[in-house]
């Protein structure tokens, strides 16, 4: 192992990624090139729960971290002793899972001697779409997953400002939600995805545009039209086609993200708008939006499938900026579960 | 028991305000309604009283949510721990120097502080609430009494 992959001038990082369910290591070249991106999930054991647990979700990571820390430099044919850096999530996140993480992102950078980079979540999912293609500024994120539905204006690499957020329920969460509702199977987000493509829109499902200018989003209204909706119709005996519910409640989200990230990407001139979080999965989002920015001097990115939801190659590629910024985490470094995106910016 | 109806979400949220400003550090209020009742309204009133200026959103995903306000706001969703019985470290939460709500307080029952205001929201009406404060512990009984006077 160790002979052949190295490039002497080039940076590698090793990342780590534990904040919810998935227990990720990747390897990745001055911030843009996968070298190995290993991601265990744990999805089937959080079926039977619904959701995810969170002491449920640190005990597995627990178990997997350095089997999935061995195949990462194995998929590499590295050594530790050839990376440059160990980066890992410092938050926002599951406190237990992200420990696991952190503990040990330190430990192996003090038994080597190596730098240690703390990264945001956030900035994570964003720079996952760097590892596709080189950012344009000023850039325009739509960030949708379980946990947030943000909008973040990027002057520069490694610079955020959160210029919309959803003032209850994110996204994915909605989309959880109503899964449940319908008694679909964990994770209920790419079920109603695919049903929506069978079903017509015929439900009216309302949709939440707030004040005139605002670039917030609300979801919760939605989602309990839509549980309103199902209540209703059992009781009246009505059967409904699930397949028309999701693809009504699918159009309300679409629509509703679609237009505030045109929106926002018009008021900000922006030369760029790249979707990133779990939600961007989503085909039916996916689509919409190439739509809306298709005729547009807005270039639209979208990260492939893999990307999108939690890996530890995005952690590497947003921890380069970090690294070249000179940003180092010191031994005192802790798992950070409200940890701000902001802030994490301005380091 | 004390029972405080309200009219509208503005209202219901200035309850909450108020609430807050006579909330020691290191209390835990309990949120229960069913869905749409307001829970994140009442929280987002409390953490204008503790003068939080970021968004307060749904923790449901990330279980905790954590807001820097004169004293932190912690926001708790249990909803998910359903089927838990573990501690993913409570304490730190409840006597973190804060105030911390919980929504969905009977998944996590065992590790509630003994000592806590326990608060229901009804749906009267499009906007009207029937807020019930249920003071658990000697200390919480005034703040009880005087709420929304």
């Amino acid at each position: 192992m160790g002979e052949t992959m190295r490039e002497e001038h080039s940076t590698y990082i090793l990342a780590i990624e534990t904040s919810c369910d998935e227990t990720a290591v990747a390897i990745i070249k001055d911030g843009t090139e996968v070298i190995a991106n290993v991601v265990a999930s744990q999805i089937k054991s959080h079926q039977r729960f619904g959701g995810v647990v969170p002491e449920v979700a640190s005990r597995h990571h627990v178990e997997q971290i350095t089997y999935v820390l061995e195949q990462a430099l194995t998929e590499a044919t590295m050594t530790i002793e050839e990376i440059d850096a160990i980066a890992v999530t410092e938050g926002p996140g599951l406190v237990g899972a992200l420990l696991v993480g952190v503990s040990a992102a330190k430990a192996l950078a003090f038994a080597h001697q190596k730098p240690l980079i703390g990264v945001h979540h956030i900035a994570g999912h964003i720079y996952a779409n760097r590892l596709q293609e080189e950012f344009s500024f000023p850039l325009l994120a739509l960030v949708v997953s379980g946990g947030h539905t943000e909008l973040i204006l990027m002057n520069e690499h490694g610079s955020f400002e959160v210029i919309g957020e959803t003032r209850d329920d994110a996204a994915g969460e909605a989309y959880d939600k109503v899964a449940r509702t319908m008694h679909l199977p964990y994770p209920g987000g790419p079920e109603v995805d695919r049903l929506a493509h069978l079903g017509q829109d015929t439900l009216q499902f309302p949709r939440v545009w707030l004040e005139e200018d605002s670039l917030d989003f609300s979801f919760s209204g939605l989602k309990s039209a839509v549980i309103n909706k199902l209540h209703n119709a059992d009781q009246q005996g009505l059967i409904l086609k699930k397949e028309d519910i999701a693809a009504s409640f699918q159009a309300s989200v679409v629509e509703v993200l679609t237009e505030k990230t045109y929106r926002a990407a018009n008021q900000n001139r922006v030369k760029q708008v790249i979707v990133a979080g779990g939600v961007a999965a989503n085909k039916g989002l996916r689509t919409a939006l190439a739509e809306r920015f298709d005729q547009t001097d807005i270039q639209l990115s979208i990260p492939p499938f893999a990307l999108c939801t939690d890996n530890a190659a995005m952690i590497g590629a947003a921890a380069m900026v970090a690294y070249q910024k000179g940003n180092r985490a010191d031994w005192a470094m802790n798992a950070n579960p409200g940890l701000d995106l902001e802030a994490y910016g301005r380091r | 028991m004390k029972e405080i109806l309200t009219h509208t979400a503005k209202e219901t949220q200035s309850v909450a305000q108020q609430l807050a400003r006579k909330l020691r550090p290191n209390s835990t209020i309990t949120l229960t309604g069913d869905l749409g009742a307001g829970k994140t309204t009442f929280t987002k009133g409390l953490g204008a009283g503790l003068g939080v200026k970021r968004t307060i959103n749904s923790p449901t995903f990330t279980i905790v949510k954590t807001y820097s306000g004169n004293i932190p706001l912690y926001h708790i969703d249990a909803y998910r721990l359903e089927d838990s019985e573990e501690d993913i470290g409570f304490d730190d939460y409840f006597y973190g120097g804060g105030i911390t709500v919980v929504e969905w307080p009977q998944f996590i029952e065992p590790f509630l502080p003994t000592e806590r205001l326990d608060l229901t929201i009804e749906r009267k009406g499009e906007d009207e609430r029937l807020i019930r404060c249920q003071p658990r512990g000697v200390s919480f009984e005034k703040i009880c009494e005087e709420l929304g006077q």
